[in-house]
């Protein structure tokens, strides 16, 4: 009965991957990297994250929302209250309404989440041509995860095969290879704190490291407690198993 | 040790309850002394491993809702609050959807082990029937759940689901509309969901007794396929809880490392983006357990007519023979015309067997594939085989199969010297 | 032979107690994960602290303000109700506690504003509103009595209004929490 449950098993295996959508066939393979946050070990790198976040701030913050992360959480990534409290106070949230009646404009604060740089989506819509999505949720959104975000931003490589329409810009690893997102890294926009070299490579893995974070903060968590789930779970089976055999050793079938 | 120790007179605080209320001689009977088969293997560890699944998904299903939102607009945002500000809510909403397909695999190998071994066949019909109701009640919890979280996937699966119904003729599009609670999926048919994801994992563990009285009416069926008698038996406790708690850690570990390691291996991606009901995704599939009964509606893409005249649309067709698919499994006992239970005895069947498995795998592969060109035909084929099987070859196959001598009992190999008389004995 | 009987015996019996009682610990442990998630989440920790601007505060004047969830009393403390106050014999209270032990820097008179009986909101606060025997606050739920201190003087109430953790940041802002 074994073999044909071998067969079995990869055939559910292999049900079991959703299948990818390939806009027909125009859009490159994901360039990859190696993550400091994947496999059983997996854990963010702290500095990463950091010039994530500046990059994030510098060049994705002014179009891009990140609704589902509040200012508080900011403090895993290394920061002390107090920079975070003056980080978080960059952005305007409103509030109210006051004593008039008034809704009011004020700096945000910890517990407040990281408000979308435009009012409404209508808002949005007018500004950009289209309304930049939220990119809490990014990387666990879209083929790829982080590797879609690290390649999208280093495809406007202008080897562009068809004229575009203006608004429009050429991207390799876009579905359809044409994005409505003008480039939004260059060489040396941002001075990282930690003197890394702003290289458009760097800035797009910091990015898509602190965007994987932004979805999956309790990643760490989740593999640290897993560990030992695990060795408790394997350790009881062998225990089990040694009972087991015991118990059946002297039983006749 | 032998299953027939008397039932002991408890004695104390106990024996007082057991006296006025007999819980104690009742789980004493039935979990501990119980008499099980001596030659179970471990495919049937399955059926525990289900009934803990459904405590695991029930037990985390009830604390997520302390927290969830079953409203369009915050359900998405509730079900995010949970992954990252609920105290260890990341643990129990993955632990509860991966849950889910965990559940499934379980019980799909149950009734696979069933249908290898006749474990549906007399006198346990209705024992397999009840399972088949919890089958289809674990069906709609799933859908009802995969939509609360109000992702894009969640949304335009309700859409297509409930769409289905429109199929119904003359009344559909009523029933459609009543079903939504308006003219388009919204939050009246999200609260209703919310509502009825919470009512039937309790339909569920009520089936599920059923399925435990039926199932020790006659005792459990063995890998042999033979009746037994009381010495062929041993105690439930602690034969089959040590062998049983095994089983579970084993696979709590395997269930683990989806949970902590990969768990939106079997999650769609596309529900990290909320519901927006303007733009559909490019590729809709359900999860992987409706997969294969998916592909059978993805099937009719063609009008069922004679002369010309059509007698059913295809989407009729396609949603008719879906649901026939599930209801098929009730009639199985009565189908399956062999008198021998255990395929083990039953050559032709054997093969028949693990050519439905293939089958199934390959209707489900298919169904996750869009549904044109190479896929659609073999989905169109191994629909056509699944029916095929059910309906032509297993009322065919105990007619002219001679089965292997069964032996008498357990104990007994058998007898080189039999007669073919003894070969054919019913399994009775 | 009875040796080797007895020595499997033990080994077994070892065996089955450490199987079993790290059946019973999983249990337990997978417990505490539905136990704590009832606890308050991340975001609602967050709201631990309100800030408050009490420059617009008049004399004799109270404010509500929401402090994680629940009323916090801002009274602007006269001069006369700090004589009628401090007038009152320590001995003659439930709860006894001089008006300084509840006031960290006066006039600025700060508490939750939840009857210490059984959490029901008491009157006062509001002008026009009953102000009870003691002209401070009013609980009608069960009919406890505060004076202007806060104080319990009268019904089923066990303990004074409590006073939240608090700090004057500045002359005009003070922090809750």
């Amino acid at each position: 009965m074994w073999k044909p449950l071998g067969a079995a098993l990869l055939g559910a295996t292999l049900l079991t991957h959703a299948p990818e959508v390939k806009a027909a066939g125009e859009a490159d393979p994901l360039m990859s990297r190696s993550w400091s946050f994947t496999g059983i070990f997996g854990r963010y790198d702290q500095a990463a994250l950091q010039r994530g976040l500046q990059v994030f701030e510098t060049a994705c913050a002014t179009c891009h929302g990140l609704e589902f992360v509040a200012f508080r959480t900011l403090m895993d990534l290394g920061y002390t209250e107090d920079e975070v409290r003056e980080f978080a106070s960059r952005f305007w949230v409103e509030d109210g309404p006051d004593a008039d009646g008034m809704m009011f404009e004020r700096p945000a604060d910890l517990p407040d989440r990281w408000p979308a740089p435009w009012a409404n989506e209508v808002e949005a819509a007018l500004i950009h041509g289209a309304v930049p999505i939220d990119l809490s949720l990014i990387t666990k959104s879209r083929y790829g995860g982080a590797n879609y975000v690290y390649s999208l931003l280093q495809g406007y490589d202008d080897e562009k095969t068809f004229e575009l329409d203006p608004g429009n810009y050429w991207n390799r690893f876009y579905p359809g290879n044409v994005i409505g997102m003008a480039p939004p890294l260059f060489e040396g926009l941002v001075d990282f704190a930690d003197g890394t070299e702003a290289t458009v490579q760097q800035m797009a893995a910091d990015v898509s490291h602190f965007l994987m974070w932004a979805a999956e903060p309790k990643l760490e968590e989740r593999k640290r407690l897993g560990l030992g789930v695990i060795l408790y779970t394997t350790a009881m089976a062998g225990i089990f198993y040694a009972m087991n055999r015991r118990l059946w050793a002297n039983i006749k079938k | 040790m032998s299953a027939d120790t008397p039932t002991p007179q408890f004695r104390g605080v106990l024996g007082w309850i057991d006296h006025r209320l007999p819980v104690v001689s009742l789980g004493y009977n039935h979990l501990v002394v119980y008499p099980t088969p001596k030659n179970l293997n471990y495919w049937w560890n399955f059926g525990s491993l289900a009934g803990i699944m459904l405590i695991i998904q029930i037990v985390t299903g009830i604390v997520l809702a302390m927290h969830y939102v079953p409203h369009a607009d915050m359900a998405f945002d509730s079900v995010e609050r949970i992954m990252r500000d609920v105290n260890y809510g990341w643990l129990l909403r993955y632990g509860h959807a991966v849950g889910a397909s965990m559940f499934f695999i379980v019980v799909y190998i149950h009734m696979f082990r069933g249908l290898y071994y006749g474990s549906y066949k007399a006198p346990r019909e209705l024992l397999w029937m009840i399972g088949v109701v919890i089958l289809i009640l674990m069906m709609a919890t799933a859908f009802t759940g995969y939509v609360l979280p109000w992702g894009q996937m969640s949304f335009w699966a309700a859409v297509v689901i409930i769409n289905l119904f429109g199929a119904i003729p003359l009344v559909g599009d009523t029933i459609v509309t009543w079903l939504m609670g308006g003219f388009a999926v919204d939050n009246a048919t999200l609260q209703r969901f919310f509502s009825i994801h919470y009512l039937l994992p309790f339909t569920i563990v009520a089936m599920s007794f059923l399925h435990l009285v039926a199932l020790h009416q006659f005792g459990s069926n063995n890998p042999v396929g033979i009746d037994l008698t009381k010495k062929d038996k041993i105690n439930f406790h602690p034969y089959y809880t040590v062998k049983d708690v095994f089983g579970l850690f084993v696979f709590l570990t395997i269930y683990a490392l989806f949970v902590f390691y990969a768990p939106l291996t079997f999650a769609h991606i596309e529900n990290y983006e909320p519901a927006n009901a303007l733009v559909t995704p490019a590729h809709i599939v359900p999860d992987w357990y409706f997969m294969p009964f998916y592909a059978i509606l993805a099937s009719f893409t063609f009008d069922i007519s004679i002369f010309g005249i059509t007698l059913m649309d295809a989407k009729l067709a396609g949603v008719l023979a879906m649901f026939a698919a599930v209801l098929i499994l009730f009639f199985l006992p009565w189908l399956d015309t062999s008198k021998v239970r255990s395929a083990t005895y039953r050559p032709l069947y054997r093969i028949a067997f693990w050519v439905f498995v293939v089958v199934v795998l390959l209707l489900g592969y298919s169904g996750s594939q869009p549904a044109e060109g190479a896929w659609l035909l073999i989905g169109q084929i191994t629909t056509f085989y699944y029916f095929f099987h059910f309906l032509v070859l297993l009322p065919l196959l105990g007619k002219i199969e001679k089965p292997l001598p069964v032996p008498e009992s357990i104990n007994k190999p058998v007898l080189p010297t039999a007669s073919a008389g003894a070969q054919a004995q019913p399994a009775e | 032979m009875t040796t080797d009987a007895e020595g499997g015996g033990s080994r077994r019996d070892f065996l089955n107690i450490v199987g079993w009682t790290g059946l019973g610990i999983g249990a337990v442990a997978f417990a505490w994960p539905l136990v704590h998630q009832m606890n308050p989440a991340a975001d609602v920790l967050a709201l631990a602290t309100t800030r408050v601007d009490i420059s617009a505060i008049a004399e004799g004047m109270n404010v509500t303000v929401m402090w994680q969830g629940r009323p916090v009393w801002i009274r602007h403390l006269t001069e006369e109700d700090i004589q009628t106050a401090n007038a009152v014999d320590l001995n003659d209270l439930r709860d006894p506690e001089p008006l300084e032990a509840r006031v960290i820097q006066s006039p600025w008179l700060v508490q939750i504003g939840i009857c210490t009986h059984l959490g029901c909101v008491p009157l006062g606060n509001r002008s026009g509103e009953p102000r009870g025997d003691f002209d401070g606050w009013f609980c009608p739920c069960h009919g406890s009595h505060y004076d202007i201190a806060g104080r319990i003087r009268r019904g089923p109430a066990p303990r004074n209004l409590d006073v939240p953790p608090h700090e004057f940041v500045s002359d005009t802002e003070l922090l809750i929490g």
